[in-house]
């Protein structure tokens, strides 16, 4: 499964973002990471066939999380579902 | 062919019709519809713009927007899960919009993820019932009849404000076959 990277000039972090091309709330998301300059990953889940929605299924219930969008993943350890503003700065530190 | 237009004139009409506003933020409301859009586009009906829809109709009936969630959800937090319905006061800046909890169950939201159930499943006997605590209201002032948690804030028919309204209690058993 293809992540596509947009670059940042903060890169303290590695983030990864399980979006959906087609929500409102994900591209906030986006658009937030990009305007602070944060370097990050991300995959457009409905843009993936059944076998890698599994895989993106499984390794987010593995980090407690559920099937939720925006989803992201800071260092690989913090999982934040929602666009919660607050939550992910703290994670990333701005 | 679906337009941009086709989308916003039936989310209006339907949150006219229902007495609630659609997202105030101009730039929200855009992002919103174009996912409608997408949707409509790819799987021949608006599913949520911000949840996996599946792409089975049977699926994903539950998610079609308006979905089966709105109604509940404005209720009580003033907004639907990808914020496209709002309540007045949100629409008039009184509540910032942000995001809510999914109310969706959990086993549907697994279903578009391509994760089979482990069991077969039930028979679904009781139809939109299951997993609700909706219940019958009618319209006192035109007889319009609907099915959810709490009345309507404006009947969709006729206008009368939600005091209108009164809860249908049956006092024999449906009997389901």
């Amino acid at each position: 499964m293809d992540r596509i990277t947009v670059e940042g000039t903060k890169k303290d972090h590695q983030v990864l973002l399980y979006a959906l091309s087609t929500c409102g709330w994900c591209k906030m998301t986006k658009a937030f990471l990009k305007d602070k300059g944060i370097e990050y990953e991300y995959v457009d889940v409905d843009k993936l066939n059944n076998e890698d929605r599994d895989l993106v299924n499984k390794d987010i219930k593995k980090r407690g999380g559920r099937l939720a969008f925006p989803t992201v993943i800071v260092d690989e350890k913090i999982l934040i579902t929602g666009f919660k503003k607050d939550n992910i700065s703290k994670a990333l530190g701005i | 062919m679906i337009t941009l237009e086709n989308v916003k004139r039936r989310a209006e009409m339907d949150a006219k019709a229902h007495g609630y506003f659609l997202t105030p933020d101009p730039d929200f409301l855009q992002n919103l519809l174009e996912g409608l859009k997408e949707n409509e586009e790819r799987y021949g009906y608006p599913s949520c713009p911000c949840r996996l829809a599946s792409g089975n109709f049977d699926w994903d009936r539950d998610i079609i927007c308006p979905c089966d969630y709105r109604d509940p959800d404005v209720e009580e937090f003033g907004m639907c899960y990808c914020a496209l319905y709002v309540r007045k006061d949100v629409a008039e800046g009184a509540k910032p919009i942000e995001p809510i909890p999914e109310r969706r169950p959990q086993e549907k939201i697994n279903r578009a993820s391509g994760e089979v159930p482990e069991k077969k499943e039930a028979p679904d006997t009781k139809g939109a019932a299951r997993d609700t605590n909706r219940k019958f209201f009618y319209c006192k002032v035109c007889g319009y009849v609907t099915f959810r948690e709490e009345p309507p804030h404006v009947c969709p028919i006729c206008r009368a404000k939600q005091e209108f309204f009164e809860e249908i209690v049956l006092d024999t058993k449906i009997k389901v076959r």
